[in-house]
């Protein structure tokens, strides 16, 4: 089925096609780009295509693919890189060069490498829909592969040992074909049995962020942030260094070079807690601010419909995207190419429904095949203008958990992770408090109000010391300034350029405990009369 | 492929810079068209939009004087290009790519479009060489590596091309023969501030490459200019190995450019009037900059913007800050006390410096001084706020000096007049200034 270019705005393209469905995928120009429908009309059909659009040129012709835009969900997707369209960059870079040219059709995985294949049932032997029938080696993870026949099978013969994704992995009486490679549509989120409230935390190993605002697996967090306050930073630390089985991570709309050296320090790194190449556990799509726009629009699903296809394993997966603002801009301009009526600053109307419907993706499931699995979600938001209440950030609020404000003011002192302490909250943190106080310490909670009373107490003697002058200030007063200081410039400042890059939650606990006993002891000798200036002074010495 | 051009008179309607064509075959977008006068006036434009047979075109020229019946529109069923040769190095052309200083044009050796291609994320190589530019603000505490974006916030009446041009004669690359070249795209560049620079960039002993828009130029060529000037980079850069500086000033009028055509089409204004897609526009021009894994050149970028009424969270400074690594803000008040350079260093920032400097690449200890000099000059600053209120003598002792510290650090270690420091002056000004506090031992 093929038809002709009408007309060319943009991104946006009108053909003469007849019987396109709407989001199928479509094949434009004799450079074949791909595309996607996304309006009908009696006579023309109206298409967003994912490429660089120019020298298209009226008159050329366009095939429907007769499917939506799809994933491939196989094995060997893990420590690969790819562009919102899910091609390799690595293999194109050997086949294209260095520049991204116009399109071609690249496999995603190489279908010509063999993975370790092991059966886990036998012949004659009953399996379940959704079921596992055995699993690839992918690298340290057990890679299940499940009869998605969506009904109950029995097994008529199953490969071992080396197999590549392009043969059939084994048979069912039925006459059905056991595959390793499915085709997925990136726009649906992929089905599970049940949803429950998470309860587990999610250590990322920032101090700021595990012990005043923790996140939950299968909880969603967002951190906006003005630029220069380190969003980035932050969520490539938290890449690192979360305790999560699988990273899916989106750099979407950002910068190139920042990418370049993401990919150099994650080949260098070692995951804390399995010891292990951080590649191995990390998929990363990246659309720089340079690629195409529309594509920057498609990178969030296709990553996320990635991250959900190894949640279904049952695992924990982390989808982080940096940044959210870039794909709501990349929404507006595709809606403002297609004329639609804007809302909030030119933003079309459906954003917040679309971003609520892209968050809810997230959460702790029960797979169709009865395992548990978890996908959590931490989107870094740059409001332009450090300005908060811009529709994204607005938008995000409503359907997130948990909300880390990243502070200009902090981060022009170098505070970082600038992470606001009086804006920002974390709503899982009540139910989580329980849990760090049965595996960690009971003193937890006790030890997190404290900090808070600290720091609150700070900021209101703050304001009296500019007036009168630090000097003006009672002894005990001072010594909660300082103690105060203690805790924002060794507990909350985390550089993560160095070891203190991550901080277990045992670590966290023992540096808050330090600065807790030595206010202690200093108020104690505050109080048999021993002057601030010798308080000081004997806490030098002993460090 | 057409195997011949096509030429239409049916011009339906001329508005400012867009012009439209009807019953037109087969255009192609991005296309470029010759426009012809019966005069014999010729222009260049660019399709923008095709809806059937009807065209719309933005002319890259002055469009004063057009009229319906009187011209030829020639498709060219061609992108864009730039010739590209080495030969380019030491002219001076217009926003259009025509030589402007007298001599003929060069023959290329190839042409390629001027949008250009990304750079595929697999293939950068992180920026991790510094450069040398002799100035301390900038040497000791943002510093700039090879194949970085790194914008100058400006304001109106600040010396900006002062420091582009001290820059520009300073850099060097530490331990490398050779220095830069230069590619320099000026837009909308008063004929004062033009006959500044080409003083300036005539000395340049490694050699330049001009770009030259004024300011009673035809507006749409600021909108080419710079992605001449990035394609001319790119390919001595990647193609002929040289490392390339490019001094882009003053995006401001770029982006005023670009309002200009988005208003003249009717689109939907976001912020203060300017387009939706300018955050993605402004970053086909600055993720240009960078290395290539295995190649020999960069590109480094040094884009000028002057901050609309000082204000760094005009949508120009503030999608700017968010494409570019880190940036460089210069401040009217440490102007105004004679301070040259007048950069303020807090809320400047280079996001590339950690990886480019300390053992092996600068000195081993500046990481230590470079944090330490940051974080008592930005006490001090907070302190002269609560020195304005309870007064130099109401102060701790401690405060006191902090208050010196950050006066010294302004008069030492930031001003430095014209004089070229290298990496080592720098660093053992800061060093020497932590000691005479007793701030390291």
């Amino acid at each position: 089925m093929t038809g002709r270019i009408l007309g060319i705005s943009g991104p946006t393209v009108s053909v003469d096609l007849k019987g396109l469905k709407l989001y199928e995928r479509v094949y434009v120009g004799h450079a074949m780009l791909t595309g996607e429908v996304v309006r009908l009309e009696e006579k023309k059909a109206v298409l967003q295509v994912y490429e660089d659009t120019r020298g298209l040129a009226v008159g050329e012709m366009v095939r429907g693919a007769g499917m939506p835009l799809t994933v491939r969900l196989t094995v060997g997707l893990l420590s690969s890189m790819f562009d919102g369209l899910q091609r390799p960059l690595e293999r194109m870079r050997a086949e294209t060069g260095p520049f991204i040219r116009a399109s071609r059709e690249i496999q995603p995985i190489d279908y010509l490498k063999h993975w370790p294949f092991h059966p886990l049932r036998k012949k004659g032997e009953e399996v379940g829909p959704y079921e596992d029938v055995g699993y690839c080696e992918e690298g340290p993870f057990r890679h299940y592969i499940m009869n998605n026949t969506g009904e109950r099978q029995t097994v008529s013969w199953l490969a071992e040992g080396e197999v590549s994704m392009s043969d059939s992995l084994g048979g069912f009486e039925s006459g059905k074909d056991i595959v390793g490679c499915m085709e997925w549509p990136v726009r649906g989120a992929r089905p599970y049995r049940k949803k429950y409230a998470s309860s587990k935390p999610l250590v990322t190993g920032q101090r700021s962020i595990d012990f005043l605002f923790p996140l939950a697996k299968g909880g969603t967090a967002i951190f906006p942030g003005g630029f220069g306050t380190g969003k980035t930073v932050l969520e490539q630390s938290i890449a690192k260094f979360a305790d999560v089985d699988i990273v899916v991570y989106v750099g979407c709309g950002e910068r190139g070079n920042e990418m370049a050296e993401m990919i150099e320090e994650f080949m260098s790194l070692k995951d804390p807690w399995t010891r292990r190449p951080l590649t191995d556990r990390t998929i990363l799509v990246v659309n720089t601010s340079n690629m195409p726009v529309a594509a920057r629009e498609a990178s969030i699903y296709t990553a996320v419909t990635m991250a959900e296809y190894y949640r279904d394993m049952g695992y924990n997966v982390l989808f982080l995207a940096d940044s959210l603002s870039r794909w709501a801009e990349a929404l507006r301009e595709i809606s403002s190419s297609l004329e639609e009526m804007p809302g909030e600053e030119g933003y079309p109307t459906y954003l917040s429904s679309r971003l609520s419907s892209f968050i809810e993706r997230a959460g702790v499931v029960e797979t169709l095949g009865g395992k548990t699995g978890s996908l959590s979600m931490i989107l870094s938001v740059s409001p332009p203008g450090g300005d908060f209440t811009e529709p994204v950030t607005q938008a995000c609020l409503r359907s997130t958990g948990a909300f880390l404000m990243l502070d200009t003011s902090l981060a022009h002192r170098r505070h970082f992770p600038a992470i606001n302490w009086f804006q920002s909250y974390s709503l899982y943190a009540k139910d989580l408090a329980g849990h760090f106080e049965k595996e960690h310490s009971e003193e937890w909670t006790e030890l997190q109000h404290w900090c808070r009373d600290m720091l609150q107490k700070e900021e209101s003697l703050r304001e009296v010391a500019e007036i009168v002058g630090i000097e003006g200030l009672q002894d005990a007063d001072r010594l909660l300034m300082h103690v105060a200081g203690m805790i924002r410039s060794e507990f909350l400042c985390q550089n993560s350029f160095t070891d203190d890059a991550f901080s277990s939650p045992e670590q966290t606990l023992s540096c808050i405990k330090k600065i807790k006993t030595f206010h202690k002891q200093a108020e104690m000798k505050l109080g048999h009369g021993v002057s601030l200036d010798e308080v000081f002074r004997s806490k030098n010495e002993t460090l | 492929m057409r195997l011949s051009e096509h030429v239409y008179r049916s011009v339906s309607s001329l508005a400012g810079p867009l012009l439209f064509v009807r019953n037109v075959i087969a255009a192609r977008i991005g296309e470029v068209v010759k426009v012809i006068t019966d005069e014999g006036r010729q222009m260049t434009g660019e399709v923008l939009r095709i809806e059937g047979d009807s065209v719309l075109i933005q002319l890259y020229g002055d469009s004063r004087g057009l009229d319906m019946e009187g011209m030829s529109i020639v498709f060219t069923d061609s992108l864009m290009k730039a010739p590209l040769s080495p030969a380019l190095i030491g002219r001076v052309f217009n926003g259009s790519c025509r030589p402007i200083d007298g001599l003929d044009m060069v023959i290329p050796e190839k042409y390629m479009p001027i949008t250009g291609f990304p750079i595929n994320p697999a293939a950068r190589a992180c920026p991790e060489e510094p450069i040398e530019t002799g100035c301390s603000a900038i040497d000791g505490l943002n510093t700039l590596v090879k194949g970085q974006k790194l914008p100058i916030f400006s304001s109106a009446g600040l010396p900006a091309r002062e420091l582009v041009a001290d820059i520009l004669r300073n850099a060097v690359l530490p331990g490398k023969a050779g220095g830069f070249v230069v590619v320099f795209a000026a837009l909308g560049l008063t004929f004062f501030e033009y006959a500044f620079y080409r003083t300036v960039i005539k000395e340049m002993k490694t050699g330049f490459v001009a770009f030259v828009n004024m300011a009673d130029e035809p507006v749409m060529e600021r909108l080419l200019a710079p992605r001449f000037a990035l394609t001319v980079a790119e390919f001595l850069a990647f193609e002929k190995k040289m490392d390339v500086l490019v001094i882009i000033t003053d995006m401001t009028n770029y982006c005023d450019a670009l309002r200009e055509i988005s208003t003249a089409r009717e689109e939907l204004p976001g912020r203060r009037g300017y387009p939706g897609y300018m955050y993605s526009d402004l970053s086909s021009i600055y993720e240009r900059a960078g290395r290539i894994r295995g190649m020999e050149g960069s590109v480094t970028m040094l884009p000028l913007v002057t901050m609309p009424e000082d204000d760094i969270t005009h949508p120009i400074p503030d999608l700017t800050g968010y494409i570019t690594e880190g940036q460089i803000v210069l401040s009217k008040e440490i102007h105004q006390r004679d301070i040259y350079p007048p950069i303020d260093v807090l809320p400047s920032l280079s996001r590339l410096m950690q990886k480019g400097i300390g053992e092996g690449r600068t000195r081993q200890d500046h990481r230590a001084i470079s944090n330490k000099l940051y974080t008592y000059y930005a006490r001090g600053r907070d302190l002269r706020r609560l020195e304005m209120i309870v007064g130099r003598e109401g102060m701790t002792e401690d405060d006191r000096q902090m208050l010196d510290f950050a006066e010294c650090f302004e008069r030492e270690f930031v001003h430095q007049g014209t004089v070229r420091r290298t990496m080592g002056e720098t660093l053992d000004i800061g060093l020497s200034l932590l000691k005479k506090f007793r701030l390291v031992t």
